[in-house]
């Protein structure tokens, strides 16, 4: 049984001087599972996350990640982890397939390897053309794609999104969440941050961070039917009129 | 308009005041220039460290040996046998200079005649080898002279110069070094700090939503300027303060036209900040070609080394150094304490810097826009 | 081990794409030490000559318009103006005509001739000690000098001026004529790759910041000593590549070769750039925007210069200020270069300056691993 949560998170807390970003949230996630993690801008999804991927120590609380503690085993839990983040970050003055080389390598794949995953991983995103482009000459849709097909380049068990989709147009970010389905299909699971309505109710559970606190935390169904509301959007309103922090 | 242009202003200011260690720096580096420029760095040449090689043994060259241990320009290490291991420590930088008193050297001296000595100078640096010549040839011509004036030999007269030192007759390094300190210390900081920080809003996209706004482009690069304007300003009444209370170099010259004159570089060295923002897209482009302009203005502008040493060509480069201008406007208001009106063509040549690099910033930057 | 040795040797290739697509890098690292090698050791030099003199003869007789000729003639001077009153004379040095004012009293032949003596008045601008002093020494050469030729040509002169009791012969070492190139170069070097591998660094880990691309780093398992070691490798590359074209150039310009090993050199290259690269990337560690990086690192870059000896002799400084520059880098690199190139010192007499690098080498290093944060 011990094995089917693959992050665990007791009482985590992260505070800035006397601002606290995350107040004890504590949360489970399934192995292969596709976990939403909703709020309003500022209410600490991504101070929850960077702590779950080791980039940001947490002030109390603990956490694992893949069976790692996040606070003393930061580096073993970053063996098994994706992180794609809200900015794009991948490297604009390198081309695409230099990108994919770079990480690859991190992780301690083979120059063999690398080179023939790149080339089906470009195929299957249609961006064969473009390997020896300059990442900065990409459309930001591409860029995203690319960005996410990087971050599970390496097959970790867990990957995390922050808020994935920013700034895309609905056609795209519906083609960039067949994307996500296709990591979980490998049984990767997924972790992502957002805050669109209509793709929460593509995850598989849903939690709902409200002034640093989780507020709810269910399937989207039955999420729905607690609040008596037909769709996510009208749940998320429902707990969003709690809120004291203003969003900026 | 003028509400908008303050709510601006205030977000520059909050820029800089947020950063506390970019403030400390900006406030701490005219002080930390003042005190290594006033105490440590000096040109003057001491303590150089003598070895004597003694073949007469006798005792005038005991004499004149204790006569250099005594003068302030020298201090003798231990003495050597032979003339290889003097070579040897200069070699090593153990001693600077090496005198050797020939076999003859004091029967020579006895006989009436002229004995020589030879001075062995580690030459790397040429002016303090020269200057250490001089000093060692001072102190054995006097000790002999001394020697020499009991015997009834009159010496001529010849013509003797009557030298009379103006406005800094101690000769203190300070009095040069000063008005330099200032003219550095406002180009590092409009110059670097300017071009980075507009640079910085191309950079990250910033800047294209303050074009947006109703104000007219100029007000949004000019509030950019303003913050450093003002530290500027500050760092002078620093340079000034400490100058007169540290290093007692009084202000001889007029004080409001001392400062108008320093306003007026304050703006040309902000002005080629705004250009080099207005020709680069980077801020490591800004930062490079800032360095590019910062090293000639400490080589070229006579703050260490004089201008009319240069060769012709180089002296023809350093008229486009506004430095070079200011410095000399500086020493000659701040130490010699002149009159405005004998530093009116240089003043004018600042003038002309300013209306130049801002009309072309200007242009440029309109090109940009349009 | 191979795992690993991958890892460094990708990070390392990504480095020097990124530097070399940096438009502005490449042409800077050809450029600059042309522009620093050809120009500066020109302008950089503590010689004084061409001083601007300016006369006021009240004797109107043969000998002082020969001794006004024998001002202009030597290489120290120029004669710029002469006026009819010190009045005057004191104005044009105020404009900045003139730093000597030689005012030549009514009665100087006739004392000259009949005494054998007389004097001149001399007004220095002392602003620049050093030059009022050189200057000075200079002018009072130039008068024992003009009163021997007359004694000896013309035998106008009463007596014989005398001379010096004894006759110094002076030999200069490792730098005979007294060059300030010589001297000047190897500092330069030194001052090239300070520029360059100091402040590159210093604003790259900080524009990874900026740009945020070092999330993606700091979320891989990456070792702290490979990500430092990559940023290090092309620095310390480049600065190998600049020290060499440097030492072709001034070859080329000045016909300057190290008198002493050129293996010698390189190893202290090799500790001297790894030492201030260390000291941009921890600047770099710390710092929040490039803006601010740049300002620290330019702070202690030219307080390094200024303590180094570079512009100004350490020797001359007093004691705290001496205790101060054994803090600093710079000081034993230049001191280490102008020794292997001036005069050809052997490993044993660099000792201390290496052991001294090194140990700095080992503490920067380590402390720039130290301040790279992965999490905070």
């Amino acid at each position: 049984m011990k094995d089917k949560y693959v992050i665990e998170a007791e009482g985590l807390t992260k505070q800035f001087g006397a601002f606290t970003a995350t107040d004890h949230i504590s949360f489970r996630v399934h192995e292969g599972e596709i976990f939403g993690f909703l709020g309003a801008n500022g209410a600490g999804k991504t101070t929850a996350m960077r702590m779950l991927c080791g980039l940001s120590r947490p002030s109390a609380g603990w956490a694992t990640v893949a069976g790692y503690d996040v606070c003393r085993q930061a580096e073993d839990v970053k063996k098994h982890i994706g992180y794609m983040s809200q900015k794009f970050a991948l490297y604009d003055d390198l081309t695409v397939f230099e990108n994919l080389r770079l990480f690859g390598g991190i992780y301690g794949m083979s120059a063999k390897t690398i080179r023939e995953k790149a080339e089906r991983l470009l195929g299957e995103l249609g961006l064969a053309a473009e390997r020896d482009a300059l990442v900065a000459s990409l459309p930001l849709g591409w860029k995203q794609k690319l960005a996410f097909s990087l971050s599970i380049f390496h097959d970790p068990k867990i990957v995390f999104l922050d808020e994935p989709t920013g700034g895309v147009d609905p056609i795209t970010r519906r083609q960039f969440w067949e994307l996500i389905y296709r990591a979980s299909d490998r049984g990767i699971t997924v972790f992502v941050t957002t805050h669109y309505m209509d793709e929460a109710e593509y995850c598989d559970r849903v939690s709902i961070m409200v002034d640093g606190k989780i507020e709810a935390l269910d399937t989207p169904a039955n999420l729905k039917r607690d609040f008596g509301v037909a769709t996510m959007y009208d749940v998320f309103l429902a707990l969003a009129r709690r809120a004291k922090r203003t969003s900026d | 308009m003028k509400k908008q242009f303050l709510s601006f202003l205030r977000k520059e200011f909050y820029h800089i005041f947020r950063d506390k260690r970019t403030m400390l720096i900006l406030l701490v580096m005219p002080i930390v220039l003042m005190i290594l420029f006033g105490f440590a760095i000096t040109t003057e040449v001491k303590d150089s460290r003598v070895a004597i090689l003694d073949l007469s043994k006798d005792e005038v060259t005991a004499q004149l040996r204790e006569r250099i241990a005594a003068s302030r320009y020298f201090s003798i290490t231990a003495g050597e046998d032979n003339i290889s291991a003097l070579e040897a420590s200069l070699r090593g930088g153990k001693i600077d200079v090496a005198v050797v008193f020939g076999e003859q050297f004091a029967s020579e001296l006895r006989r009436g005649g002229r004995p020589s000595v030879q001075i062995l100078v580690d030459g790397t640096e040429p002016n303090q080898a020269a200057i250490r010549t001089g000093y060692m040839q001072q102190v054995l011509a006097a000790h002999l002279h001394t020697l020499t004036e009991g015997r009834g030999v009159s010496p001529f007269p010849g013509i003797t110069p009557v030298v009379r030192t103006l406005y800094n007759p101690q000769g203190k390094s300070e009095y040069n070094f000063v008005p330099a300190v200032i003219g550095l210390v406002l180009m590092l900081i409009c110059v670097m700090m300017t071009s980075i920080a507009i640079v910085r809003e191309k950079e990250a996209g910033t800047m294209e939503v303050l074009l947006a706004s109703p104000l007219p482009p100029l007000c949004i690069v000019l509030a950019k300027l303003v913050p450093y304007f003002a530290i500027s300003c500050l760092n002078l009444t620093t340079i000034l303060v400490l100058s007169v209370t540290m290093l007692h170099i009084p202000i001889a010259g007029s004080l409001p036209g001392f400062i108008a004159v320093s306003l007026l570089y304050i703006l040309v060295a902000l002005f080629l900040g705004l250009f080099i923002s207005t020709v680069v897209r980077s801020q490591l482009a800004a930062m490079l070609l800032s360095l590019l302009v910062i090293i000639p203005t400490i080589y070229l502008s006579g703050i260490l080394f004089p201008v009319e040493s240069m060769p012709v060509a180089l002296q023809c480069v350093s008229v486009i150094v506004p430095t070079r201008w200011y410095v000399d406007i500086a020493r000659r208001l701040m130490i010699q304490g002149v009159e405005l009106r004998y530093v009116w063509r240089e003043t004018l040549v600042l003038l002309l810097m300013a209306g130049v690099l801002l009309g072309v910033s200007w242009k440029k930057f309109k090109i940009r826009l349009e | 081990m191979k795992g690993v040795l991958m890892v460094i040797r990708f990070l390392i290739e990504k480095e020097f794409k990124q530097m070399m697509r940096t438009r502005v890098l490449p042409v800077v690292f050809v450029m600059l030490p042309l522009f620093v090698l050809f120009l500066m050791p020109k302008a950089a030099t503590q010689e004084v000559k061409n001083l601007k003199v300016c006369v006021v003869d009240n004797d109107h007789s043969p000998l002082s318009a020969r001794l006004v000729h024998k001002l202009s003639a030597s290489t120290y001077f120029v004669l710029t103006e002469t006026c009819p009153s010190y009045r005057e004379a004191l104005h044009c040095m105020e404009a900045g005509r003139a730093d000597f004012i030689v005012e030549i009293s009514p009665g100087f032949e006739r004392e000259l001739v009949a005494e054998g003596g007389s004097r001149v008045l001399v007004s220095v601008n002392g602003v620049n000690g050093v030059k009022a002093a050189l200057g000075s020494s200079y002018l009072s050469q130039i008068l024992t000098g003009y009163a021997a030729e007359l004694w000896e040509e013309e035998g106008l002169l009463a007596s014989r001026p005398v001379l010096a009791g004894l006759d110094v012969c002076p030999r200069y070492l490792f730098n005979a004529g007294l060059d300030y190139t010589v001297f000047m170069v190897p500092g330069l070097m030194a001052m090239l790759l300070v520029l360059v591998v100091g402040f590159l660094p210093a604003l790259n880990i900080v524009g990874e910041k900026e740009r945020g691309t070092i999330e993606q780093i700091n979320v891989t398992p990456v070792g702290r000593f490979d990500f430092i070691l990559s940023k290090l490798v092309p620095y310390w590359c480049v600065g190998l590549f600049i020290l060499f074209y440097a030492m072709l150039l001034a070859r080329v310009f000045y016909g300057l070769v190290p008198a002493g090993s050129v293996g010698l050199l390189l190893l202290f290259a090799t500790l001297f750039i790894l030492v201030v690269s260390c000291l941009g990337l921890i600047v770099s560690n710390y710092s929040d925007t490039m803006q601010q990086a740049a300002l620290v690192m330019f702070f202690f870059l030219v307080i390094f210069i200024l303590m180094s000896g570079l512009l100004t002799p350490v020797s001359s400084m007093p004691a705290w200020a001496k205790a101060v520059t054994y803090l600093n880098p710079l000081r034993y690199f230049i001191e280490a270069l102008r020794m292997l190139y001036l005069k050809g010192s052997s490993f044993l007499e660099l000792l201390p300056q290496f052991v001294a690098l090194s140990l700095y080498a080992v503490v920067v290093w380590t402390w720039a691993i130290v301040s790279y944060k992965k999490n905070r």
